[in-house]
């Protein structure tokens, strides 16, 4: 602050003070508080809004339980609440995204971050980026024309000969939703892991080469725990991004696939009961911040370290 | 076990650069051989090509009498010491000594105690659970030597290991690689750019620059018979004359120079070539009588310097000469300003080409 003062004077100090509180008190604090507010709230008719009736409570939260269906996994049967059931495939196939980006992302963050001659370096990482420049809704119809029952994906399968008859892609349970997220947010990874991996001194993997180290070694042993920060934090944004992603899902999403952020979409826009809708996605944001603390206490990563 | 090294006719380029420039050394086992250069000179390149990392364009490298080409640094019976050590910060002391033994599948108990005797070796017992950021530079480096010496190594390489440390810890470590290298018998190979540094510790010196190695020969020799300009100045301090060689006769050569002629060796390899004149300062004597080789000078600046007087000295011509006098004792400190006559033994001093380079 005093720093701030010397360099920029007072008039430019207050007004970066001023915006800074703007953004944080209008754009993130009030609408959420609103929300958090709002979510305690019955949903009433307009005009016992305000009355006897308008009370607080956690009602709200617990139509999360309400609905039983039947479902069986590997050959048990059980019911389950129709909503904690969504939760718990829109909490597992993040995951799986957040995996398979993982594993789409190292390889290349270590290709581009010691093999690749810097020279070539920004127009490749260029090259990355360029899909970023067109809208995410384009880019998710994009995946919707790839994953066509005729579309392009069929035709190269069934060319190069590794299939028979053209498969459903968009009509198989979550693989269009998994695919077009992977897509989506694998930069997220990417980028994080290659920023790690890039300011391990290269004497390191050479020094482990030298004592005798096969290639898996190297990384296992050398890499991937200088790697770990990045690599949680790229995860930590590919996870919470894919749970709350809505278009995604609902452009790439099949007749069996139905993410959490649908079902508040629905609260909201369908059956327009914002109050259950904000419940829901507080407890969205929760469970995924539980979930997120739980998992970086097992691989022990440190908040620090991800801010890094 | 230790093992030789011989490199035949080796050339490394980078792109239209050459690195190293054919050359033929072979390193005996259990010899203490250094690569002395200044910076750019090769020296590196040469050692990254013995353990494995470069490849050579051209010609033959083999450890122990085995050609070596094509195999990765991981299957080659050497250890590298790098210049920044690259210790693995996120291991303890004894899990970075017991690498090397954990990629070979040594079980965890064997590693520990293997790493405990390792750390009595180069003198640091009780550090093993420590950190490496934990340690000071000199312990950081002890090691680094032990980490190598774990696989058991039959060459060492090391590119400038000493470089970081401040002089006192410097030229304690000097001692220490020494005793090191003499207890454990294994090939060291040594990189630097510190002329004392090399000179004291090594067996055989080969000195380098522009790619080429232009001498290599034990301290002493290297010290006292350089075969030309660039060893000579490398190597400690000279005062240089330019000028041309007159008769030769029986290894001395008459030499006219803008300052006056004089005689000096000339090595029968030199007869024929552009040469100059070096002679070192302690070789340069100053007295109030003229003589053979001498030239009357004017003192213009003397520092004393403990073990000996550093003077230097203006020719009539206006070049500096400098000289080293020993302090004995009864050494008299020349005034500034006081006329007297620089002279030298025509046996210490000698008539030089310039460096060997590529044409």
């Amino acid at each position: 602050m005093q720093d701030l003062l010397r360099r920029y004077g007072p008039g430019l100090t207050f007004m970066m003070g001023l915006l800074v509180a703007f953004w944080l008190l209008m754009l993130v604090i009030v609408p959420n508080i609103t929300l958090f507010e709002q979510s305690f709230r019955p949903y009433l008719p307009v005009t016992e809004i305000g009355g006897p009736r308008d009370t607080y409570s956690l009602n709200n939260y617990l139509k999360v339980f309400d609905g039983k269906v039947e479902k069986s996994f590997l050959g048990h049967v059980f019911t389950i609440p129709v909503h904690v059931y969504t939760f718990s495939l829109t909490i597992f196939y993040s995951m799986l995204v957040t995996v398979i980006c993982f594993l789409m992302a190292y390889p290349l963050a270590y290709y581009l971050a010691k093999i690749v001659n810097p020279k070539s370096l920004p127009t490749l990482l260029l090259l990355l980026f360029i899909p970023l420049w067109v809208s995410e809704v384009l880019r998710a119809f994009a995946w919707w024309i790839i994953l066509a029952f005729k579309g392009p994906l069929n035709a190269l399968l069934q060319g190069i000969g590794l299939i028979e008859d053209p498969i459903r892609w968009t009509n198989m349970g979550y693989a269009g939703v998994v695919i077009g997220l992977v897509y989506t947010y694998v930069l997220f990874m990417l980028f994080p892991v290659y920023n790690a991996i890039q300011s391990l001194d290269s004497n390191q993997i050479e020094a482990a080469e030298d004592l005798g180290a096969p290639w898996w070694k190297i990384h296992w042993r050398i890499v991937l725990p200088h790697a770990k920060p990045g690599i949680a934090s790229g995860s930590v944004m590919v996870f919470m991004l894919s749970a709350g992603s809505l278009l995604v899902p609902s452009i790439l999403g099949s007749t069996t696939s139905q993410w959490f952020t649908q079902t508040i979409d629905q609260w909201f826009k369908d059956a327009l009961d914002w109050n259950t809708a904000s419940a829901y996605a507080f407890l969205l944001l929760l469970v995924c911040t539980l979930f997120v603390t739980l998992a970086m206490w097992v691989f022990r990563v440190k908040l620090s370290d991800i801010a890094k | 076990m230790s093992a030789g090294i011989d490199l035949e006719n080796v050339c490394c380029d980078f792109g239209t650069f050459r690195a190293v420039d054919n050359a033929n050394v072979s390193i005996r086992p259990g010899e203490f051989f250094s690569f002395l250069g200044p910076s750019g000179c090769g020296k590196t390149t040469i050692l990254r090509m013995v353990s494995g990392f470069i490849e050579p364009t051209e010609g033959t490298i083999r450890i122990g009498g085995k050609d070596v080409k094509g195999t990765r640094p991981n299957q080659r019976p050497t250890a590298l010491i790098f210049q920044n050590l690259a210790l693995f910060p996120l291991m303890p002391i004894w899990e970075n000594i017991a690498f090397g033994l954990e990629v070979r599948g040594v079980d965890k108990a064997t590693r520990r105690r293997k790493a405990e005797e390792l750390l009595k070796l180069v003198d640091l017992p009780g550090a093993a659970d420590k950190m490496v950021s934990q340690l000071s530079g000199g312990q950081k480096q002890r090691v680094a030597i032990a980490r190598a010496l774990a696989v058991e190594p039959q060459v060492m390489l090391l590119d400038e290991p000493l470089s970081a440390l401040d002089l006192k810890l410097r030229q304690h470590m000097r001692a220490e690689l020494r005793a090191i290298q003499k207890r454990t018998g294994v090939t060291f190979i040594y990189i630097t750019h510190d002329q004392g540094e090399a000179l004291a510790m090594s067996d055989r010196v080969g000195v380098m620059s522009q790619g080429r190695i232009q001498q290599i020969a034990d301290p002493k020799d290297i010290y006292n018979n350089p075969v030309n300009g660039f060893v000579a100045s490398f190597v400690g301090e000279n005062n240089i004359f330019t000028g041309t060689v007159g008769a030769v006769s029986n290894g001395m050569a008459a030499f006219e120079t803008p300052e006056g002629s004089f005689r000096a060796r000339i090595a029968p390899e030199a007869q024929g070539k552009a040469v100059k004149l070096y002679v070192r300062p302690e070789h340069t004597l100053l007295s109030d009588r003229a003589g053979e080789n001498s030239i009357p000078v004017t003192v213009t600046e003397v520092a004393f310097e403990g073990a000996f007087i550093s003077v230097h000295a203006r020719t009539e011509k206006g070049m500096i000469l400098s000289a080293e006098i020993r302090n004995d004792g009864l050494a008299t400190v020349p005034d500034l300003g006081t006329r007297l006559h620089a002279s030298f033994d025509p046996a210490r001093a000698a008539l030089l080409p310039d460096a060997n380079v590529r044409s």
